[in-house]
């Protein structure tokens, strides 16, 4: 008996577990590469038009900062793999975040976890476990990317790579995930720390492309990228990859065999003997149920939104870099800072999409847990318990959305010194919460009809990031990209504001969730 | 009028029928006990007693309301507490019991601070960090600090070592002493026991039997063991009597209750030497009941 006893056993568990999951990541991830893929071969076939990509991308700051700098762009290939690259290690990313923190973490919280260590398996079989099964998920990721973008008709040896290269992006996100497991007693709480590492990494990336410096050196994203596999074709990022994986998943181990099980490294504080005065009503027990969720979204978006912000002054310094490409398009700096705002704030407003899906779904959570029956029992009618977890959905997003706005447009007056915007980029900011809030509405509904598949929330907030990052690439349709509220609000500040879209999207939205509860206040309570 | 009135209830889920045409009658100022095997239906009893399961068919009426319309209504006027209790990780006990008690519209403070003490709970614990007999310590504080005319107790005292099992049926004679009503499933025969006025059993979703102790216990069968001068063969033939089995001048035998005086007449007539005869113990009452033993 040694430490990784039973391993084999715990794999066909968590295969079992999630049969249907990983099948969805990978096939999903898969189908979009090809999507994306085949439209780029469309779109790019002439020497013209690659060379108008080129020029385009080598200045766009929105560019660099969601997809890294671009390396052979003047090769079809080359722009394919620019296209699909960071949206693929992405996927990959939070796919073995998630799934090595529901093996480790959730299953120590939940209690099945002491009921498999109490057979014969060893101390670090279970971790063991989830990061083999992550670890072949992102390397059947790998080679299927590989696969596919060969027989698109990409050059084999670099589709190799860049196979190669998102399935180091997997390893080392499956490691940081482990170690994020090891730290807090939730599961939550683990999704949290590895989500905030992750962003961060990808966040570092791009300020890092956009200033086209050594800062994408710190990102396993910007190993991605430098293994270029259509243009140098470098193996020896990947190495950086293996010894970073070694690393962390050391620490990870380490950590493991150093703490008791089913706590953490923050030992367990008393709290309060009695409750404040603001607990004690349902949207109050909602906001102390959803704190966390929002503080540390706060957080991340604010941070978020000050980037963006503090982008448009990088926007003016490429610009100026590259004169004649302005004249080439007949813009003016101003209308090239506007346009780039009136494309990034609705971006934003999807990633706020993500918090508010989050706080919406809490009362399923609720309900599946147990916990909402506790509440149920007293005098408080469903519709009453419901309306509070609204509530704080409602007033978390637009205290989100303000957040943003101020943050965006702040540090755009601080680096650029221009106070014109100011106001507008705070506006189309803040008008983000109607789209946001009809995206979160469909939860609601969801939940009050069907509690067990309101997880189908999350469908509609991956269609809306999906229309945002590669709508034009795939040419959706129009009706198709109309189906995401974040076209319509009006783009300020390119264009004039109007209330007409957010008056019907907000009434949309105050529908879905009226019939939501309607649904709720006929069917059984769930639970389990 | 009574507390609760339950009716030729049906609620199935898909193709079970968890409550199958069930009834139950819990009397005001009553403690009623409600048995049955695992499965049975007790919990899906509870959960419409609460309103959080619709009925496909039947009458519920519920401290003189329905439980699904009137669902907030009726609540403030009762506490319950299941058997295996989910709480908030990240709140203490002591705002659990506060949260839940201010949703039901009120605690009695000293009630809270005096429970606590006898419960031996500390209120300051995160509620991940309770054992299961601890979150059951919650509950139960939470539901007994409120004053409410019903309590809805299911399994309240799963994983309670026996120093708080004792709490806890102290805890119910005071409610029987002030005058409330007391539904209380429990798999645990003494704590029924001692407790209940009347029982209900209730298997595959049926009400097997409801009455008091005496009453069930007379309708069962006493067993009797009794030495005679001579051969009691002719028992046999007594009305009543089953398992007649005899050795050495003793004999054994079950006889229905209500018939357990012909048998002692016929013993008498024998030559009686010896007698004795005890009731059915709780424990074969149920495993009559719930195995289906009882025969016609």
């Amino acid at each position: 008996m040694n430490a990784l006893t039973g391993t084999g056993h715990l794999v066909r568990l968590v295969l079992r577990r999630d049969r249907v999951r990983l099948p969805l990541w990978v096939g999903g991830l898969t189908g979009l590469t090809v999507v994306s893929a085949a439209a780029v071969q469309d779109l790019y076939s002439t020497p013209v038009e690659i060379a108008a990509y080129r020029a385009t991308v080598q200045d766009s700051a929105s560019g660099r900062l969601l997809n890294g700098v671009p390396y052979a762009v003047d090769t079809v290939a080359g722009i394919t793999a620019y296209e699909v690259t960071s949206i693929a290690g992405l996927v990959v990313a939070l796919m073995v975040t998630f799934t090595v923190v529901r093996h480790t973490r959730g299953e120590e919280e939940t209690g099945t976890a002491e009921l498999l260590r109490s057979t014969v398996t060893g101390r670090h079989a279970g971790t063991a476990a989830a990061l083999l099964v992550a670890i072949g998920a992102a390397f059947l990721a790998g080679a299927l990317d590989a696969a596919v973008l060969w027989a698109i008709g990409l050059p084999g040896a670099g589709s190799l790579l860049h196979g190669a290269a998102l399935a180091g992006v997997g390893l080392v996100f499956t490691a940081s995930a482990a170690a994020a497991a090891q730290l807090t007693s939730s599961a939550r709480g683990a999704l949290g720390v590895a989500g905030a590492v992750l962003a961060l990494l990808f966040v570092v990336r791009g300020v890092g492309a956009v200033r086209d410096d050594w800062l994408v050196w710190l990102s396993p994203f910007g190993w991605q990228d430098a293994t270029r596999p259509y243009g140098d074709r470098l193996w020896w990022p990947l190495l950086l990859v293996v010894a970073l994986t070694a690393v962390v998943a050391g620490g990870a181990a380490w950590l493991t065999a150093h703490r008791d099980f089913g706590s953490g490294l923050v030992p367990p504080r008393a709290g309060r003997a009695r409750a404040t005065a603001a607990l004690g009503t349902p949207v109050g027990l909602a906001w102390r149920v959803q704190r966390g969720l929002f503080l540390g979204w706060a957080v991340g978006l604010t941070l978020f939104a000050a980037l963006f912000g503090s982008l448009g002054r990088e926007v003016v310094t490429l610009i100026e870099s590259n004169p004649e490409m302005a004249d080439v398009m007949g813009l003016s700096l101003d209308d090239v800072v506007r346009s780039y705002f009136a494309y990034v704030i609705p971006f934003l407003g999807v990633l706020a999409s993500a918090y508010a899906v989050a706080s919406a779904l809490r009362l399923r959570s609720e309900e599946l847990g147990g916990r909402a029956e506790a509440v149920l029992a007293t005098g408080t009618s469903r519709l009453a318990w419901a309306l509070g977890g609204v509530a704080v959905t409602v007033l978390g997003t637009l205290a989100m959305v303000v957040l943003m706005g101020v943050a965006l447009s702040t540090s755009h007056l601080l680096l650029s010194g221009e106070d014109a915007l100011f106001g507008r980029l705070v506006g189309a900011t803040v008008q983000q919460a109607a789209p946001v809030l009809l995206v979160a509405s469909t939860a609601f509904l969801a939940h009050g009809w069907f509690p067990h598949r309101a997880l189908l929330a999350w469908a509609v907030f991956a269609f809306a990031l999906l229309e945002a990052y590669l709508g034009e690439l795939l040419s959706m349709p129009a009706w198709l990209a109309d189906l995401s509220p974040f076209r319509h609000p009006a783009g300020v500040p390119v264009e004039p504001f109007t209330p007409w879209p957010l008056l019907v999207i907000g009434a949309l939205a105050a529908a879905a969730v009226a019939v939501g509860l309607a649904g709720l206040r006929r069917r059984d309570l769930s639970s389990a | 009028m009574n507390a609760i009135e339950i009716e030729q209830v049906v609620k199935t889920f898909g193709a079970v029928r968890a409550l199958d045409g069930f009834d139950l009658t819990v009397g005001t100022g009553e403690v009623h006990g409600f048995l049955g095997p695992n499965g049975s239906g007790k919990s899906t009893t509870m959960r419409v007693l609460l309103g959080l399961l619709r009925i496909d068919s039947g009458r519920v009426r519920m401290l003189g309301g329905d439980p699904w319309s009137q669902a907030a209504e009726l609540h403030r006027r009762l506490a319950y507490v299941p058997g295996d209790v989910t709480l908030w990780p990240s709140l203490t006990g002591g705002e659990v019991i506060d949260l839940l008690s201010r949703m039901r519209g009120g605690l009695d403070e000293r009630r809270r601070a005096e429970l606590l003490e006898r419960f031996e709970l500390d209120p300051t614990k995160k509620a991940r960090a309770y054992s299961k007999g601890n979150r059951q310590k919650v509950a139960l504080v939470a539901a007994l600090a409120s004053r409410v005319e019903l309590y809805l107790f299911d399994e309240p005292t799963s994983g309670l070592d026996p120093l708080m099992e004792a709490e806890f049926q102290r805890a119910v004679g005071d409610l029987r002493a002030d005058g409330a009503t007391v539904l209380l499933s429990s798999h645990i025969l003494a704590e029924v026991e001692a407790l209940c006025d009347r029982v209900s059993i209730i298997r595959a979703g049926v009400n097997a039997l409801s009455g008091t102790l005496a009453d069930l216990r007379h309708l069962t069968r006493t067993t009797v063991l009794a030495e005679t001068a001579r051969p009691a063969d002719g028992l046999t033939g007594v009305h009543g009597v089953h398992h007649l089995q005899q050795h050495d001048g003793r004999v054994t035998f079950e006889v229905d209750s209500d018939r357990i005086g012909d048998a002692v007449a016929h013993l008498a007539g024998l030559g009686l030497t010896s007698l004795q005869a005890h009731p059915p113990t709780l424990e074969e009452l149920f495993l009559q009941q719930y195995g289906e033993r009882l025969e016609p």
